[in-house]
């Protein structure tokens, strides 16, 4: 009488045993060699940007290159754990500090020199172990309905006024926000960066947000009027939800604010890479004409920075751009604006 | 506590004249093991960070008030997971509630649904859900499925004679409910509110998206932004204190319980309780946590899809080929977490001293560690001890099956505290092997248990996400890594088809979860 009962639990463990076992067949099959001609990089990059290069460098040279994409800290993490075991033979991130931290960490390997050529020298790592491939730069983004180009501050240091308590966002984890602070504290000193990182704090109130991405949604939603944003995420923001539902601009603030930041993005190779000669291709592939090209049409919306190559997306003009006097040194790896949202308790 | 824990134990349960069986004994102590690798992980890292450091991060207002957050959080989150969890187990068990064959299918779909896609779609069409009361009804929503799927499964399992004769007797519908039912499902109602909470320590991604913040949202800024993984490793450690005392505290009170009667003769309920004039007004409520936790989250996604991707960049992998990924690793995980949770849960379960109860709590501790620790600390292991293992599909597997390990075992454990000792005692008296005992009659009796072991671990498995993209196989992508990729390009309308179907193969074993069980329930049983 209890047969059915029996047959019915027998055929569900024996579901389970053949699940098993197949996962054990997986285990072995994943570790099968690679082909020799296969790079592997780790991109901290928006996935897409990346994929776009990647397609055509594989099709131009017939060098396959499988792509990690993490957040780029947790990947340079992940690179520091895995040592000279790392299976990596490129990192590509959105921003400098990252790539300066491996370089401090001497796990990256010398750029060519004809590489590092393709690009103006301040965007390129000091002691040549990365190169530069794309930049953004932070600019104001406000609410349309809210505030007129009028209302908006030349300065950054205007963000900690009293006027805009309740309106202006913030996303202290963001890793774009870190070189801001740490330009403020360039031109400032520690203790001014710290009273203007208690004076927007203070200004944010409940409005601390995870990223870029949700600032720009939620100034153009009109939750909060204003935010400092890195570009693009406005552009790309436009690029998903139409001209038509963008209820925000983006404003430049006063030539040299300390607000005024360029980020660059740039790519490496690993020292403990096997395939050097074949990830320096790729790092050439990508500051060349043709991959700068490809940035330059694609819908990242940043500039290229290599090989005279301009952006074509309607963005200011690079070279208009009046930036805080701030070198890629300078930045660092943005442990100093780390310590200094620590001791805000913005972080 | 452990001594008193184990003598009230062996009185509500078993005689403890029992010899411990050694091959469960080894192969539990290895298990156990296992899941603590990331903690000692974190111990080696946390070595590498001077005091005045952690201590730096860790003493200041900001800490009290992310603390203070994460327990204020954790307390009403779990209660309400508790309350809904077993109210619906009960309404669709033991009640005359209308269409609830479908409903106790579809109240387990919403494990299926990613805590960071649900908070997404809220705080995307209503952004005044946020903060605390956002973080409160999201999570809710989404865990009290760890309740009520192992509530449930108790109840089709436990025998409903206790509770017809309490109604024969005269006890009233609630206090048949609250003296009896409750009363048997008590152990595993605690074990589900054990999962809600330890659930609650670990959780990210919802929080981030709801802006709120907890002590474990400022471990992963730690991990995100200071280069300083030794550091966020340390604080780490704060969170793996808290999941022990929360472990101690459901300990306590489960000892205080009775253990549930062993449901020798289940058979099939016969008459369910009316609901009268409650009838309505429950299905209702049903209703609303369906729409809640089930409708606003699906109609998002819908509406997203509906609104296309305007984003011209390329996909790096179909959405065909992520789902193959996803099924296979978490189908895998799934197994081998089922697996893994046996052993463990017989021993538990049939020799329940002092020792074997310590090293079962030990295993429970995983579920307080965010996946992105767990990763972390298996790259660390694997490539010090196994580097041929690193970033394949196998170790990608282990990961999920570690971080999930306490939802199999708390289904699996569930079933085995049910399935009778009696049976096997019978059949070793008739000259069967331990082993043979084993496959033969003790395997088919918990199968129910371990079928809902694998639907719960295939369900949360689709949608992991942090120790995904750590440990993937290099250029393997899966709807949860698609999904996060397009999200972080604000392209919604091109994440959209991989949260759909995140969701659409996660029904898949909700639909056999609840097949399983009715088939079950409509068997012919030989009567007590």
């Amino acid at each position: 009488m209890t047969r059915p009962t029996v047959a019915t639990s027998a055929l569900a463990v024996r579901v389970v045993l053949v699940a098993l076992g197949l996962a054990l067949l997986s285990a072995c099959g994943g570790a099968a060699g690679r082909p020799q001609t296969t790079l592997v990089l780790y991109n901290g990059q928006h996935p897409q940007t990346t994929d776009s290069l990647v397609a055509t460098f594989e099709r131009q040279t017939g060098i396959q290159v499988t792509v990690r994409s993490n957040d780029e800290d947790v990947l340079a993490d992940q690179i520091v754990l895995e040592g000279s075991a790392s299976p990596a033979d490129l990192v590509y991130t959105e921003n400098s500090p990252a790539l300066e931290y491996l370089q401090g960490k001497n796990l990256l390997a010398k750029v060519p020199r004809s590489t590092l050529a393709q690009v103006p020298a301040r965007y390129n790592s000091s002691a040549s172990r990365w190169v530069g491939v794309s930049a953004r730069v932070s600019v104001l983004v406000y609410n349309t309905k809210m505030l007129t180009p009028s209302h908006l501050p030349a300065s950054v240091l205007n963000l900690a006024d009293p006027r805009w308590k309740g309106l202006l966002g913030l996303a202290p984890s963001e890793t774009d926000f870190q070189p801001i602070i740490t330009s403020i504290a360039h031109q400032y000193g520690r203790a001014e960066a710290l009273r203007w990182l208690d004076g927007v704090k203070a200004n944010a109130g409940p409005h601390l947000y995870p990223d870029n991405e949700a600032i720009t949604a939620r100034v153009n939603s009109g939750e909060i009027a204003i935010g400092i944003i890195n570009h693009y995420y406005w552009y790309r923001l436009r690029a998903e939800i139409g001209s038509d539902q963008m209820h925000s601009a983006i404003a430049y603030l006063g030539p040299r604010d300390a607000g005024y930041v360029i980020d660059v993005s740039g790519a490496a190779v690993l020292k403990s890479s096997k395939h050097r000669q074949a990830a320096e291709r790729f790092l050439a592939f990508l500051v060349s004409h043709q991959g700068q090209d490809l940035l330059a049409h694609s819908d990242s919306f940043e500039y290229p920075l290599g090989s005279g190559v301009a952006t074509v997306k309607g963005l200011r003009p690079f070279a208009s751009l009046q930036p805080a006097p701030l070198t890629i040194e300078d930045l660092g790896d943005g442990a100093e604006a780390v310590a200094l949202l620590h001791q805000a308790e913005l972080l | 506590m452990a001594t008193l824990a184990s003598g009230l134990n062996s009185i509500g349960q078993l005689p403890a004249r029992r010899r411990l069986p050694r091959g469960l004994l080894v192969a539990s102590s290895l298990i156990a093991a296992l899941l603590l690798l990331p903690l000692i992980f974190l111990l080696l890292e946390a070595r590498q960070v001077g005091w005045g450091q952690v201590s730096a991060l860790l003493f200041r207002p900001l800490t009290a008030t992310l603390l203070g957050n994460l327990l204020q959080l954790a307390v009403v989150v779990t209660a309400l997971a508790a309350g809904i969890g077993t109210g619906a187990a009960w309404l669709v068990e033991r009640s005359d509630l209308p269409g609830r064959r479908l409903l106790a299918l579809v109240l387990v779909l919403p494990l299926a649904i990613p805590d960071f896609v649900v908070a997404f779609g809220w705080v995307s069409i209503l952004p005044s859900v946020s903060g605390y009361g956002g973080a409160v009804l999201v999570m809710t929503a989404g865990l009290y499925p760890l309740v009520y799927l192992p509530v449930a499964a108790s109840l089709r399992g436990a025998d409903p004679s206790l509770e017809e004769t309490a109604r024969t007797l005269g006890l009233g519908p609630w206090r048949t409910f609250w003296h009896v039912t409750l009363r048997q499902a008590r152990p595993t109602i605690l074990a589900g509110c054990l999962l809600v909470s330890l659930a609650l320590l670990a959780e990210y991604g919802a929080f981030e998206i709801l802006g709120y913040q907890t002590f474990t949202t400022e471990i992963f800024t730690e991990f995100q932004v200071g280069f300083n993984a030794p550091a966020a490793c340390a604080l780490s450690l704060v969170v793996v204190l808290l999941g022990l005392l929360v472990l101690a505290g459901e300990g306590t009170l489960r000892d205080r319980g009775r253990g549930t009667r062993a449901a020798h003769n289940s058979r099939k309920l016969i008459s369910p309780q009316r609901l009268g004039a409650w009838r309505w007004p429950l299905v209702g409520g049903i209703l609303l946590l369906i729409a809640v936790a089930l409708g606003m989250p699906i109609g998002v996604i819908g509406y997203w899809l509906a609104q296309g991707g305007s984003s011209t960049l390329p996909q790096s992998a179909s959405v065909g080929n992520a789902a193959l990924h996803t099924v296979w690793y978490s189908a895998a995980a799934a197994a081998v977490a089922t697996v893994l949770a046996l052993p463990v849960a017989l021993l538990a379960v049939r020799s329940p001293i002092r020792s074997v109860r310590l090293l079962e709590r030990s295993t429970y501790i995983v579920q307080g560690l965010p996946g992105l620790v767990i990763a972390l600390a298996l790259v660390f292991f694997a490539l010090h001890y196994l580097p041929f293992v690193y970033q394949t599909s196998g170790l990608l597997i282990a990961a999920y099956a570690i971080v999930f390990f306490p939802l199999a075992y708390v289904a699996v454990r569930a079933s085995v505290m049910q399935a009778p000792v009696g049976l096997e005692e019978v059949a070793r008296s008739l000259g069967r092997t331990p082993w043979q005992v084993r496959w033969r009659v003790t395997l088919p009796l918990i199968a129910p248990g371990l079928a809902a072991a694998f639907c719960l671990v295939f369900l949360s498995a689709v949608t992991e996400l942090t120790a995904t993209l750590i440990l993937v196989p290099t250029g393997v992508q899966t709807l949860a890594t698609q999904f996060w990729a397009f999200t972080g390009q604000v392209s919604y309308g091109a994440a959209a088809p991989y949260a759909a179907a995140m969701i659409a193969i996660s029904i898949v074993p909700g639909i056999l979860l609840g097949y399983w069980f009715d088939r079950r329930q409509r068997l012919p049983r030989g009567s007590s």
